[in-house]
Parts: structure tokens; C-alpha cells; sequence
């Protein structure tokens, strides 16, 4: 259980204030609604370029980092194709440090074109290190496409090529600051030992004065529903074969979430899982096998991706996926498989809370989905579930024609 | 209404007084040695098994992982599965892990299903069964795997670097090859299981919410097991022979090229250890040091540069990593070493220096924050036969060193010369 108090400026930043009294640090995250889905389809990779510029100086403070650093404060941020999302951790004597910092940048920018011309090559180099240069790297490069035709979750946030962002220009970065990185367009999320009557005068303070401003309105392509089975095949320089398929599955705030995230468990979390036991294990065709859900917050996918065993051929490989899938949409999970998978759920989420960064963050993205207390409702959400449900969902999507397959074969020369 | 400057920074205080959670030491019945750090609100415990049982002590590479591994795959009583799916039942979570110098077994449970799952976790540590066909999955697995590892060039680099600075004959030095995983016996795994993972050679640690009922259970399974005398491993670290090594290795179609540059240094018993982290944290232990200053935030030669120093039982070493552009391999190469000089030639600045300073006892306060954490500290001296005193005079040190003392360690360890280089990728 994760007490909140929540309060709202009336420039519209929504801000979530958790005590906990254990701890010296403040954690202080800010989650901006904005993430590669919001991007022109000729301008990818945009929202992730952003983050990077909004370490380059703000308004009036030049650097971002040197002041939390010297504060003894330490921060980060990524990007999703749904989010970004800001966070510090900071010695609670100093939170005001942050607030100072977070607040700036979201006041107005420095826009220095040497930040953006060296953040560009940063994440030029960024894209090699981990799309290009890496074996497997580009598999999402190749399976998001293949599985989206029509929405902007079918580029990774990373973008599309290389050139977009090489092509990414001043302009672009004013009007991508000005349209989303407003305090209607964000939520301020902070744990430690502090409460509400402490926060609300600093947030008032800091953040207060900052005109809210029009958010485009999110009016995504619908991806249109699948009907045919698809599939790729590409030849890459890696030492084993590979297959993914990735099977389109229900949003994150969808009623049937939870029961579609313990399906895949049942699949593949553990060494006693369905996958990793038949698989691995007895039929020793895989090196290693996973199923998981995208947790994207538009439809989403679920996937499962395998490494084939030296000289084990594709058909015989992939049937014995197919032949599991089956056997999960035939019979109801057992009840140890259940209880099993609902016990796993409520010990990764105790071992989680013990973190503050964590709880600040779940706390930020429940609240964008709707409600910052269905942190603590998610746990009965899963335990609601039951066998029927997961049998269910498994008959819904796990279709040949709700699938798009990847095969990601070793070239011959090897 | 005052008008808010917002040039101005917030005041604010240096971090002065950092409480660390005191462990709690016990002896089980049989005379296993178990601490606990006791805190947090969660009802859930972390319960940890470090063997003397890392690289270190293995004649032939692999030994101590594939151990470290098979332990976990079938016991006396059980099978494989019926490990797994005890453990996974009750929602806990079981890891195993080798270092340089340790090797650990840890569970992770819901304090209310110690009872259910602490059986399972005595037989994967007292009684495993190393089959034939466990082991032959193992080594077929762990061999793709490895041979995905051998494309990527962060990897390669690691491993050459490492071998280069400690060389062939010292276990931190110690170079995997395919030929390791074909030669891989299962005889010797026993072997290795016998000789380092008895309870004689181990400690335990528990922290998270640790009730005397918990620490009473896993007495109860695990005190009353015969234990063998500690095993000793007798072998040295050789200092390598050559410095200044430069090696290249060619990866044709590489986009990036992995650069570590680095060399011996003397662990954290030494007493130069806690100056030359404060030189590191300078030179490239943090998001605005020297290194990703210049070579990330102001040539964009790179996603991400950083140095660090790592303390080993029997040695030490420093390393500089990062992967760049191919194209740019040279001009960062010849960044980095520029800012190594710097360092020996020119006195950090006082603004440096503190923001440096109040960096890293911020850093210090967040790694103390909850039993998880304060479990980690404690094992991080108490193998080195140290205490809490290490922290508090690490801390000490931090407040008290001058840019003097800096520049006199750049240059005492970091001469060029001293520096082994490696570069895989396209130059």
C-alpha cells in the first residue's frame, strides 16, 4: 500500500506528494505525456532527441547536472513510445534544489545549437551502439512495422532511421518544447520523507508561474485489426537463429491486462514455466525462450522470442511453440499455475516498494493512466483473475492471423 | 510579491550525518557465521550464501560458473523442475551469481513463505545432483550464449582488457574461449562443488524485515549440516609483465569501436584507495566528469564514457570504457588521454573539487537507504576484514583532500605508460 496526498496547480501540474518517514533521500520524478507515438511519421526518433536536449541548459540555469551534482543529487530520464519520464534523487535537505532545476527547464529551454548539434551525434551514436552495432539489434527496427501499419507504435522510439534525427532542426525542437512540455501536459510525483503541507509551498513557489498552454489533441491512427498471418524473414550476420512473434493484445487499461500479463507468465516467468520446461528443457530445441506483454498504453503487443539451438530447423522449432500455444488454449491452467503466477505478482511488487524511485514513478504513471490509487488496487486486479479468463485471452490472441512472425536468420556464409 | 530569482540556487547543506544500520552477527549451531540488517516496512527478506567460490579460485575457466549454474538444476530429492516450480510456487525468487572472488546463492521471499520455500533453497545449496543431462543442457545453452557475447564488441574488449592487464596466468585474468565450453567436465564440477561450496566456506547474510523467527528457521535447516574446514586457495596475482600494451583487435562491419584503457591498482586496503575513487569519480566516475564532458557532451563521439576502479581480494584494477564512432576512434582515443594528462599537469579546481565532493557523499547517503542496500555495504568490507570505519574514514577523506593530493596520485598511477589500451572494432 503506497498513502499518497495528490493536489492540483492551477496551471494544471498535477502533483503527488508519498511520505515515506525511513529514508534520508527524496526521490522527485516529473512524467511528461508525450512519447514517440506523438511523433510525425518523417520526424521519428523526435521525443527521445528531445530528452537528451533538456540536459543542454535551461533559460536561466547553462547546465542542468552540475547543480544536482553538487548538491550530492543524481538524475536521469527515458523515453517510451507512450512517456518521458524525469527523475532525481536527491538528500532531502535539498529537494529544493530540484525543484528549482525541474521547473526552469520546464519554463523555457536554452535552445543553444551546440547542444543540439552534439546531443544529435550522441544520439546517432546511441542508435549504433544499440540498434546497429549489437547482434539482434534491430529486431524491433524490423517487428514493429511488420506489426503496425497504421500507428506510430510501429517505429521504435529510438525513430526509424538515423537520418531523421540527423535532419532534426532548431525549429523542430521549439515547436516540439512549446506544444508538450507544459504544466497541464505533466505530472510531479515525490517520496521520502516529506508531506504534503512541506510540498505544496515549494511546488506553488517554483512551479506556480508557468502558463499552461494547448496540448495538441491525441488523435492517433487506429490500427486497423489484423487479419492475416505475417511474416518476415531476414538474413543477419549472428552466430544463432532466432524467432519472434509478436501477437496483438489489449492496451494497458484494458479490463483483460492483467490477465493477459499472467498468461505470458504462465509461459515463460521462471524455470518452471511452460516455455522454458518443454522447450528448454525436455525437447532441447532453444537456448533460450520468453513470452512477454508490451504494457504499451495503446493496443499492444505480446511476444515470444526464442534463440534456436545449433541445428535445430525453423519448422520443427516454431511448431513446438505452436504446439504450447495450443495446449494453453485447450486446457485451463492449472491451479497451481495460478497461484503460482498471482503469488509471483505480489512478491515482485513488495520487493519493488522497497525502492522510493520506484514508488514515485508507479505513482506518476497510474495517475496518467487515470488514477494515481490504482497502484494499490493493481495487486487485487491480479488476483481477481481466474483460470477461465487466462483461457479466454489465450483463444483471443494467440491466432495465427493475430500474428506477425520474425524470422531472424544466421547468414550462410557463417 | 517577491519576484522568485530564478538564477540564483536554493541554499543548501553539504550531507553531514549518515547513519549506516548495524548488522547483527550470530553463529548458527554448526558455527556458520550469519549477519542480519534488520529494516524497511515490507514483510520480506533476502537471504544470501557467498561462498569463497569465485574465479578466483578455479584451475580452468568456466569451472565457477558452470557450478555456480548446475547448482540450481536438480538435488537429491528433487528434480530440476520441482526446484524451480517449489521456489516459483510461493513467489520467491532464487539467484545465483559469481564474481571475481565470491560466489552467492540467494533467495528472495515473502517472509510468510520462508517456511514452504526454505526447504527447496537447503537442497539446491547442501545436496545437488550435477547430472549428466542437466550439465548437457547447460553447456549447450551457455555456449550459444557465448557465442552471441563473442559478436559484440563491448565484450571482446572487456575480455581482452581484462587479460591483457592481469594476464593468462592469474584467474582475474583468465580468457574464455569456445574451446573452454567443449572441454567443460562435469567431473570437475563436482570437483569445484566439493572443494568451495561447503557450509564451512561460507557466510550468510540476511537482511530485509529479519524477525528472530526467521533467523531461527534458517538455523534450524541449515545448522545442523557438517561442515568441512575453510579451503584455502593458495595462489598469487602476478603483476603483468609489460605495461603500456597497446592491442587491436579488427572487427570488419563494426559501426562503433569498444576502447578500455587501464591498469592494475591495489584494492581498497590500501591507503591511496579512498584518493584515487575521488580521482576516478573526477576523471570519469560520474554523469559530469571530465570524460563525458569532453568526449560525449562536447565532441558527441559517444552514447556514454566512464572510468572506474574495482577491488578485488587479491588485487585491483582501473578501467576507462566506452564504444565510439568507428570513424572518430582515433580523435577519442587521443581525448581521453589529454584528459588523463590534465589531470596530472593541472590542480582541480576548488568548484570541481567540492561539487565533487558533495556529489559523493550524496552519492554515499543514497547507498545506504534500506536494508537492501546496507547489505551490500556491509558485504563490501566485511570480506575484506573491514568495518563501518572504512565508510566513515572514506567520508572523512572526502571532506579533507586537496586538489594537491589529486594531482600527486594522477601522477604516481596514471602515467601513460603504466596504461594498457584495447581497442576492438575499425579504426
Amino acid at each position: 500500500m503506497i498513502a499518497f496526498e495528490k493536489f492540483t496547480l492551477n496551471n494544471g501540474l498535477k502533483v503527488i506528494v508519498h511520505q515515506d518517514k525511513s529514508t534520508p533521500i527524496v526521490a522527485f520524478n516529473i512524467l511528461y505525456d508525450v512519447g514517440a507515438r506523438d511523433e510525425d511519421e518523417n520526424k521519428t526518433g523526435f521525443a527521445h532527441l528531445f530528452e537528451h536536449l533538456m540536459f543542454g541548459g535551461s533559460i536561466n540555469i547553462p547546465n542542468f547536472d552540475e547543480p544536482l551534482q553538487k548538491v550530492g543529487g543524481d538524475n536521469n530520464a527515458f523515453t517510451s513510445n507512450d512517456i518521458t519520464n524525469y527523475y532525481i534523487t536527491v538528500p532531502k535537505d535539498n529537494i529544493e534544489t530540484a525543484f528549482w532545476l525541474e521547473s526552469d527547464r520546464m519554463l523555457s529551454l536554452a535552445f543553444t545549437e551546440k547542444s543540439l548539434e552534439v546531443q544529435r551525434n550522441v544520439v546517432v551514436e546511441e542508435f549504433k551502439q544499440n540498434y546497429l552495432n549489437q547482434p539482434y539489434g534491430d529486431v524491433w527496427l524490423l517487428l514493429r512495422p511488420l506489426a503496425y501499419q497504421k500507428h506510430p507504435y510501429k517505429w521504435p522510439t529510438i525513430g526509424k532511421e538515423v537520418a531523421h534525427i540527423e535532419n532534426a532542426t532548431m525549429e523542430d525542437v521549439k515547436t516540439f518544447f512549446y506544444q508538450h512540455y507544459l504544466p497541464n501536459n505533466a505530472i510531479l510525483s515525490i517520496a521520502g520523507n516529506v508531506d504534503k503541507e512541506f510540498i505544496q509551498p515549494l511546488a506553488q513557489k517554483w512551479f506556480g508561474d508557468i502558463p499552461s498552454g494547448n496540448v495538441p489533441i491525441r488523435n492517433l491512427p487506429k490500427e486497423p485489426q489484423q487479419n492475416e498471418a505475417r511474416r518476415l524473414r531476414v538474413e543477419r550476420d549472428v552466430p544463432a537463429n532466432a524467432i519472434y512473434k509478436a501477437y496483438k493484445m489489449c492496451s494497458k487499461t484494458h479490463q483483460d491486462f492483467h490477465a493477459t500479463d499472467l498468461l505470458s507468465d504462465v509461459l515463460s516467468l521462471g524455470k518452471s514455466s511452460r516455455l522454458y520446461t518443454s522447450l528448454i528443457k525436455e525437447q532441447k530445441l532453444f537456448s533460450d525462450i520468453n513470452a512477454y506483454v508490451m504494457g504499451s498504453y495503446d493496443e499492444g503487443l505480446f511476444v515470444i522470442s526464442g534463440n534456436l539451438l545449433d541445428g535445430i530447423e525453423y519448422d520443427i522449432a516454431e511448431k513446438a511453440i505452436l504446439d504450447e500455444l495450443e495446449k494453453v488454449k485447450a486446457t485451463a491452467i492449472s491451479d497451481n499455475e495460478l497461484n503460482k503466477v498471482k503469488n509471483k505478482v505480489e512478491s515482485t511488487r513488495e520487493f519493488s516498494e522497497t525502492s522510493i524511485l520506484n514508488k514515485a514513478m508507479h505513482l506518476a504513471f497510474a495517475e496518467l493512466l487515470g488514477d494515481a490509487n490504482d497502484v494499490n488496487l493493481e495487486g487485487e486486479k491480479y488476483q481477481q483473475v481466474s483460470k477461465k479468463d487466462i483461457l479466454r485471452i489465450a483463444n483471443e490472441i494467440l491466432k495465427k492471423t493475430n500474428c506477425s512472425t520474425l524470422i531472424y536468420a544466421k547468414s550462410n556464409k557463417q | 510579491m517577491i519576484v522568485l530569482d530564478r538564477k540564483k540556487a536554493p541554499e543548501f547543506h553539504q550531507v553531514d550525518n549518515i547513519d549506516f544500520l548495524n548488522p547483527e552477527s550470530f553463529l548458527l549451531n554448526n558455527s556458520i557465521s550469519l549477519h542480519t540488517l534488520t529494516g524497511g516496512s515490507q514483510e520480506i527478506v533476502k537471504i544470501d550464501f557467498i561462498f569463497n567460490a569465485g574465479f578466483w579460485h578455479q584451475n580452468q575457466s568456466l569451472i565457477a560458473n558452470a557450478t555456480n549454474a548446475l547448482i540450481k538444476e536438480g538435488s537429491e530429492n528433487y528434480s530440476a523442475f520441482e526446484i524451480a516450480d517449489g521456489i516459483d510456487q510461493y513467489g520467491a525468487f532464487l539467484q545465483s551469481d559469481v564474481s571475481f572472488d565470491h560466489a552467492s546463492i540467494t533467495l528472495y521471499t515473502l517472509n510468510k513463505h520462508l517456511e514452504k520455500v526454505i526447504p527447496y533453497f537447503k537442497e539446491v545449496i547442501c545436496s545437488p545432483s550435477f547430472s549428466e543431462k542437466e550439465f548437457n543442457i547447460y553447456k549447450n545453452n551457455a555456449l550459444e550464449k557465448f557465442k552471441v557475447n563473442l559478436e559484440k564488441v563491448s565484450f571482446l574488449a572487456r575480455s581482452s582488457f581484462m587479460n591483457e592487464v592481469f594476464n593468462e596466468g592469474s584467474p582475474y585474468g583468465r580468457k574464455l574461449s569456445i574451446h573452454d565450453y567443449e572441454n567443460l567436465s562435469l567431473k570437475e564440477v563436482k570437483q569445484f562443488y566439493n572443494d568451495f561450496y561447503n557450509l564451512g566456506n561460507c557466510e550468510v547474510i540476511v537482511s530485509g524485515n529479519v524477525s528472530s523467527t526467521i533467523v531461527e528457521t534458517i538455523d534450524r535447516f541449515f545448522g545442523q549440516e557438517v561442515i568441512a574446514k575453510k579451503n584455502e586457495t593458495n595462489k598469487t596475482t602476478t603483476q603483468s609483465s609489460t605495461n603500456n600494451k597497446k592491442i587491436f583487435i579488427e572487427k570488419k562491419d563494426a559501426l562503433q569501436s569498444a576502447i578500455r584503457i587501464g591498469r592494475q591498482l591495489p584494492n581498497k586496503l590500501h591507503k591511496d584507495y579512498y584518493g584515487l575513487q575521488i580521482f576516478n569519480t573526477i576523471l570519469g566516475g560520474y554523469f559530469g566528469s571530465r570524460l563525458m564532458k569532453n568526449i560525449r557532451e562536447d565532441k558527441g563521439y559517444t552514447y556514454g564514457i566512464g572510468s572506474g576502479i574495482v577491488s578485488l581480494q587479491n588485487g585491483g584494477y582501473f578501467f576507462i570504457s566506452t564504444e565510439v564512432g568507428s570513424d572518430v576512434t582515433n580523435d577519442a582515443l587521443k581525448e581521453i588521454y589529454k584528459e588523463i594528462e590534465h589531470l596530472q599537469k593541472e590542480e582541480v579546481s576548488l568548484d570541481e573539487l567540492n561539487l565533487v565532493k558533495n556529489y559523493l557523499l550524496g552519492q554515499i547517503l543514497k547507498s545506504c537507504d534500506g536494508p537492501f542496500n546496507m547489505a551490500s555495504l556491509f558485504e563490501n568490507v566485511h570480506f575484506y576484514g573491514l568495518d563501518y570505519d572504512f565508510y566513515n574514514n572514506y567520508i572523512k577523506t572526502i571532506k579533507e583532500i586537496t586538489p594537491k593530493t589529486l594531482l600527486e596520485l594522477g601522477v604516481k598511477y596514471f602515467k601513460q605508460s603504466d596504461l594498457t589500451e584495447v581497442v576492438v572494432g575499425k579504426v
